[in-house]
């Protein structure tokens, strides 16, 4: 059981980004990672008020406060390049591409969600934008992100692999097997840790000995740490570390640090035995979303009236999308025992 | 009963399992095979002694000591385009790489509604009476024939092994495939030219008339030496060997059944909730009305299996056990 203490949000991690002034280009890229983490946020905003109204069947894991990690990784990739995820996914699944009336549908049993209702929020599996599937058991995915870097070698495709994981997949021995085998035959795959800090109600400082660094360095992995808040920095590493796998110079390991800002699930209301809530709050004033937009802002690369136009229509597709899906039909009962088999 | 047109070249069950797996690496670069001392050791039985010769260390991949992490890297690979072939060197192993196949390759065709699919094999082994003690000789397939989304292949003789080893490399699901570890050496006909068998048809390896034994893996051996015995007494034994425990060939066990009116199952799995039971209880189904006796079932004793050779030759069926168990559902004294 978590004895919580406080962690500073924003000293740890290295990375600062560059000061340079934005180019055209990147203003686009910018102004494209914000509406990413904003279609996040307002997905994971609309989850929530569908269980909070009964009216998604199950739990689900919200992916609000770590919105930088994922867009900022996957805007460093190409649309064939392979991701595998979490049970807290469904920040991934949308920032490799997805689209947010499929994946209602698929969180409220749809025929018409992207594994026809019969994975849910914790089995989202996107292959044409290759999202090789979330991923309910702890670390389960590490093997097949490596798998799908082995295939990518071997075809030769050029594509690389990202397994995103929880610091809580650092207890589980899959993960040192899979870096073992990675750096030994030099597989194009990141491991991404995206350290918040919580193994659903227990602090990692009671669950992992030694440093979350030295775990990879051990294999000679080469490791990052950085701030998981600040979009800018995840996206640079993320484009260093995607472009060393390209050229066959092997895996790499890139801690994240950062926040969930709800629960460990839906359910998870009372937090306070396990985390204080001025830690939570805390958090909440390195909010990934608000770090991207003041910077834009600050730099005068855009105005707000841009990003509340964005904030706008993402809204609006969100409920788009969610009514979409709340209309949509069940699957029909005799797809019970269909695709058991291929 | 397959009539493999062999011309008398006869070959081990062992140098079929390679046989099979060059032919499928020569014909589809997308296969692959990994595991611990697979290279040039050839697997700890030297079952694939000389296989990296041909096809180099890139396709013929020794591995760390990691059961999980190959099982796992073999599912994410297949998944996007390889065909991999995953050596657990002993199925007792199968406990470490469990969740990889259960909760990942079983389920993944289906949780992702169809679009995704794992085309591979696990090849591990099975069998006891290698003096080898409690963690090297369990007979774990019916551990991996209780879960949808899996297939299982437990051949009995070369021929079989040969071809259904190559249907499974082609089969777009996960295969496990079990070898007993006792039979690598045994030999029989192979056809020298490509021939392949469908997973779920089984095969009766004898006709007979009076009783059917329905056999897996060793277990065929082990009831046809069983049948010439209770020939001596004139009881004509059919066996019938499904050479899948799924998918599984339920008719060719029911129609033997009802011709018979007896049958027998025996398995090396452990009899307790085992592939017997579920033999046994689709042949009470389906062939209830023509049965002159209950079903009977023989499997591993409900032991860990123990290493002095006086105990462990206990735990498992033999001609002797199965011949005497058939007598008496013959009734004969
Ligand atoms: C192998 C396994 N053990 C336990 C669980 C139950 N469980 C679900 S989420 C979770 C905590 C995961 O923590 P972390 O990996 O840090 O991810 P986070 O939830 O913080 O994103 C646990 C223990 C599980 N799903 N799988």
């Amino acid at each position: 059981m978590a004895k919580a203490k406080s962690t500073k949000p924003a000293g740890k991690g290295a990375g600062k980004p560059a000061g340079k002034p934005a180019g055209k280009e990147d203003v686009e890229d910018l102004l494209q990672m914000y509406e990413q983490m904003v279609r996040i946020r307002e997905f994971e905003d609309k989850v929530n008020e569908l269980y909070t109204t009964a009216k998604m069947p199950g739990l689900a894991h919200l992916y609000i406060g770590e919105e930088a990690i994922a867009v900022g990784v996957c805007e460093a990739l190409n649309s064939d390049d392979y991701i595998t995820s979490t049970h807290r996914g469904h920040g991934h699944c949308i920032a490799k591409g997805a689209a947010v009336d499929i994946m209602f549908a698929e969180l409220l049993g749809k025929a018409a969600g992207y594994c026809g209702g019969k994975g849910g929020s914790m089995h989202i599996a996107d292959q044409a934008n290759g999202n090789l599937g979330a991923n309910a058991i702890v670390g389960g995915s590490a093997g097949i992100a490596a798998g799908a870097a082995f295939s990518a070698k071997r075809l030769g495709t050029g594509q690389v692999a990202v397994c995103f994981f929880g610091e809580g997949a650092l207890g589980q021995g899959l993960l040192y097997e899979t870096m073992n085998m990675a750096q030994l035959w030099k597989l194009p795959v990141i491991f991404v840790c995206e350290n918040n800090m919580y193994n659903e109600y227990t602090h990692y400082n009671e669950t992992a000995a030694g440093t979350l660094a030295g775990r990879a360095e051990a294999f000679g992995i080469h490791t990052e740490e950085i701030d998981g808040q600040d979009i800018r920095v995840v996206n640079e590493a993320a484009k260093r570390l995607v472009e060393r796998a390209r050229k066959g110079e092997g895996p790499s390991f890139l801690i994240c640090n950062t926040y969930r800002y709800h629960g460990h699930h839906v359910g998870d209301i009372d937090r306070a035995y396990y985390r204080p809530k001025e830690e939570e709050q805390e958090w909440q004033q390195r909010d990934p979303i608000t770090i991207l937009a003041d910077w834009i802002i600050g730099q005068k690369l855009s105005d707000q009236s841009v990003l509340d136009h964005i904030q706008a229509d993402v809204k609006s597709e969100v409920a788009r999308g969610a009514e979409f899906a709340l209309n949509a039909p069940f699957p029909d009962p005799s797809e019970v025992n269909t695709n058991v088999y291929a | 009963m397959s009539t493999p047109n062999s011309n008398g070249r006869v070959i081990t069950m062992g140098q079929a399992i390679k046989e099979a797996l060059a032919e499928e690496l020569r014909r589809d670069p997308t296969v692959y095979v990994m595991g611990e001392d697979v290279a040039e050791a050839g697997t700890a039985f030297k079952v694939l002694k000389g296989l990296v010769d041909e096809f180099g260390p890139d396709r013929v991949i020794d591995s760390p000591i990691s059961e999980p992490g190959i099982t796992g890297l073999g599912v994410g690979a297949a998944m996007t385009g390889m065909r991999p072939v995953v050596d657990i060197m002993f199925g007792d192993f199968s406990t470490l790489i469990m969740d990889q196949m259960v909760n990942q390759a079983a389920k993944i065709h289906y949780m992702s509604g169809g679009k995704l699919k794992v085309p591979m094999v696990l090849r591990t082994t099975m069998g006891a009476t290698r003096r080898s003690a409690a963690q090297h000789s369990q007979s774990l397939h019916a551990w991996f024939s209780h879960v949808p989304g899996v297939k299982v292949v437990v051949p009995s003789t070369p021929y079989d092994a040969k071809g259904l080893l190559k249907t499974a490399i082609r089969d777009d699901n996960p295969v496990v495939f079990f070898e007993d570890k006792m039979m690598y050496q045994l030999k029989g006909e192979v056809p020298e030219e490509e021939y392949t068998i469908p997973l779920g048809v089984a095969d009766i390896k004898r006709e007979g008339t009076d009783i059917t034994i329905v056999a897996t893996s060793s277990m065929v051996q082990v009831s046809l030496a069983a049948a010439d015995k209770l020939a001596e007494i004139g009881i004509s034994a059919e066996v019938v060997d499904p050479r899948c425990t799924f998918p599984l060939d339920k008719d060719a066990l029911i129609n033997s059944a009802k011709k018979t009116s007896r049958a027998l199952v025996v398995d090396e799995g452990y009899e307790r909730y085992g592939v017997t039971a579920e033999l046994a209880s689709v042949i009470a189904d389906g062939a209830f009305y023509y049965l002159d006796a209950p079903v009977k079932r023989m499997g591993a004793m409900d032991v860990p299996i123990p290493f002095s050779p006086v105990l462990e030759d206990l735990t498992v069926p033999t001609p002797d056990t199965v011949f005497e168990m058939a007598k008496t559902l013959c009734g004969v004294n």
